[in-house]
């Protein structure tokens, strides 16, 4: 198995521990991961915001990079915003011969060209539908028991594009969950949106939907997460999000590939659990246990 | 925010964008299934419904003045649930677009889009730091920072943002492609 890396820029910096653990669980995995030397930022929801035809070129110029390495296979990519931007080219080549000429006029400043056809898919779909529970179940060699751990999916891994999983009631981490010997803590919550940007921009409403989510966590141990944007908005504000909402709402949150490399018996340096926001005593002496 | 950034957004042909929008939105039939998935419409001061029927009468200037469209954050419950298949979250995008071009958008949402664009323009990846540090001097406000600090002091301490040297004087390493948009944009 093998994937053209994309991981983007917050992997470089906020979300580090996302992309070494990623790397290391896939690598336990035998899963290949190609690198795009020279790849840019996808547009994040800032070029969408701003320039319909830039919002197209800049993920297109990263599948213009992978179109030239001549390898067949497919994007995996751990952040849901780059995952939606890089899909969203080829969805939109599809119906409209226009952008292709205008994407690829724009491509050529840089002697690229692309086409269409490769495929854009979310680390999520990847470990839930290539890799699959049983695969990572036979790796397992140190079960995260007595460990309850709520999914979070959040929006963009899910809607609009998806397709691996029910954009509404998702379900595709709990047998993954259960694989790595933990137990899944229903919630109604794992679609819903942490706020995502509008924490930088309108800071009180996304203060409230991350205070709706920690509060229906409680009860579990840990939230799994699967995007560097959610990540930061649940582990980061905890205490600000406690103020507004007159209780504790402190909680562990992981990335979804650290509760895999705890589970396959990788180390906390591997998976960089030291840089981690969120990160309780209860859950590391429950962990040590 | 660089002249390059804000020309790219003026390049716009403003009404064009507003009558594709309008176009998109044509077949709303009013039924407030995009109001009732909305996990910011609370904080609206017109629902997303009330916004798309002044999108169809063409009331341009209630909708800027309104900040219902800046409170989206893109999580495309509207678009999945519209039950006339609408593109109701790329239409907000479209309708950011409009505020930004028009230069209505004097509002943080704007600020850091742009700020954002300018260094992903500059240096090809978001230099996290650098980028708050930026938007913090757009916005020209004493108290914006602070709010922000706890987080940045963890971040820095944990080594995850480094400040580094901003590099205002060598040419930017997508300037090329943000000209070429700029460049196509205005002949549409």
């Amino acid at each position: 198995m093998k994937y053209f890396y994309y991981s983007g820029c917050s992997l470089e910096g906020t979300a580090l521990e996302y992309d070494i653990s990623t790397r290391a669980v896939m690598q336990a995995l035998g899963v290949e991961l190609i690198e795009l030397d020279d790849w840019t930022c996808c547009g994040a929801s800032a070029a969408e915001a701003v320039s319909e035809l830039l919002s197209m070129v800049l993920p297109a110029r990263n599948l213009a990079l992978a179109a030239r390495m001549d390898q067949d296979c497919d994007f995996v990519i751990p952040c849901s915003a780059c995952y939606l931007n890089l899909r969203k080219v080829d969805e939109h080549l599809d119906r409209d011969e226009g952008l292709r000429e205008k994407i690829n006029a724009v491509l050529q400043e840089e002697e690229l060209s692309y086409k269409g056809g490769i495929k854009s898919r979310h680390l999520l779909d990847v470990l839930a539908t290539d890799i699959g529970a049983e695969m990572i179940k036979a790796k397992v060699n140190r079960k995260l028991s007595g460990l309850r751990i709520a999914p979070y999916y959040g929006c963009q891994a899910l809607r609009p594009y998806g397709g691996y999983d029910d954009p509404e009631e998702p379900r595709c981490m709990e047998p993954l969950i259960e694989a790595l010997g933990a137990e899944v803590h229903p919630w109604p919550m794992g679609a819903k949106c942490c706020g995502a940007g509008l924490m930088t921009t309108k800071k009180e409403i996304a203060l409230e939907l991350t205070g709706e989510l920690l509060k229906a966590a409680k009860g579990a141990d840990c939230i799994a997460t699967v995007c560097p944007m959610c990540q930061m908005n649940l582990d980061s504000y905890q205490k600000k999000v406690s103020q507004v909402k007159g209780e504790d709402l402190r909680i562990s949150v992981l990335y979804l590939p650290q509760l895999i490399g705890m589970a396959f018996g990788l180390n906390a340096e591997a998976l960089k659990l030291d840089l981690n926001m969120a990160y309780t005593d209860s859950l590391r002496t429950k962990l040590k246990n | 925010m660089s002249e390059e950034t804000r020309e790219l957004s003026e390049g716009h042909a403003e009404e064009d964008l507003m009558a594709a929008i309008r176009e998109n939105i044509k077949a709303c039939m009013q039924c407030g299934t995009c109001t009732g998935s909305c996990g910011s419409a609370y904080a609206m001061d017109f629902t997303p419904r009330q916004m798309w029927r002044m999108v169809q009468l063409g009331m341009v200037d209630e909708i800027f003045n309104s900040r219902t469209f800046s409170l989206c954050s893109s999580c495309y419950y509207c678009t999945l649930r519209c039950p006339r298949g609408l593109p109701l979250t790329e239409s907000i995008h479209g309708l950011k677009q409009l505020a930004v071009a028009k230069g209505v958008a004097e509002k943080k949402g704007a600020r850091f889009y742009q700020t954002f664009l300018d260094t992903v323009r500059r240096y090809g990846r978001v230099r996290e730091m650098e980028l708050m540090a930026r938007y913090f001097i757009a916005m020209k406000s004493p108290v914006l920072p602070l709010s922000f600090t706890p987080l940045g002091m963890k971040l820095m301490m944990k080594g995850k943002v480094s400040p580094e040297m901003p590099q205002f004087f060598r040419p930017g390493k997508l300037d090329g492609i943000f000209r070429k948009v700029k460049e196509l944009e205005a002949r549409s």
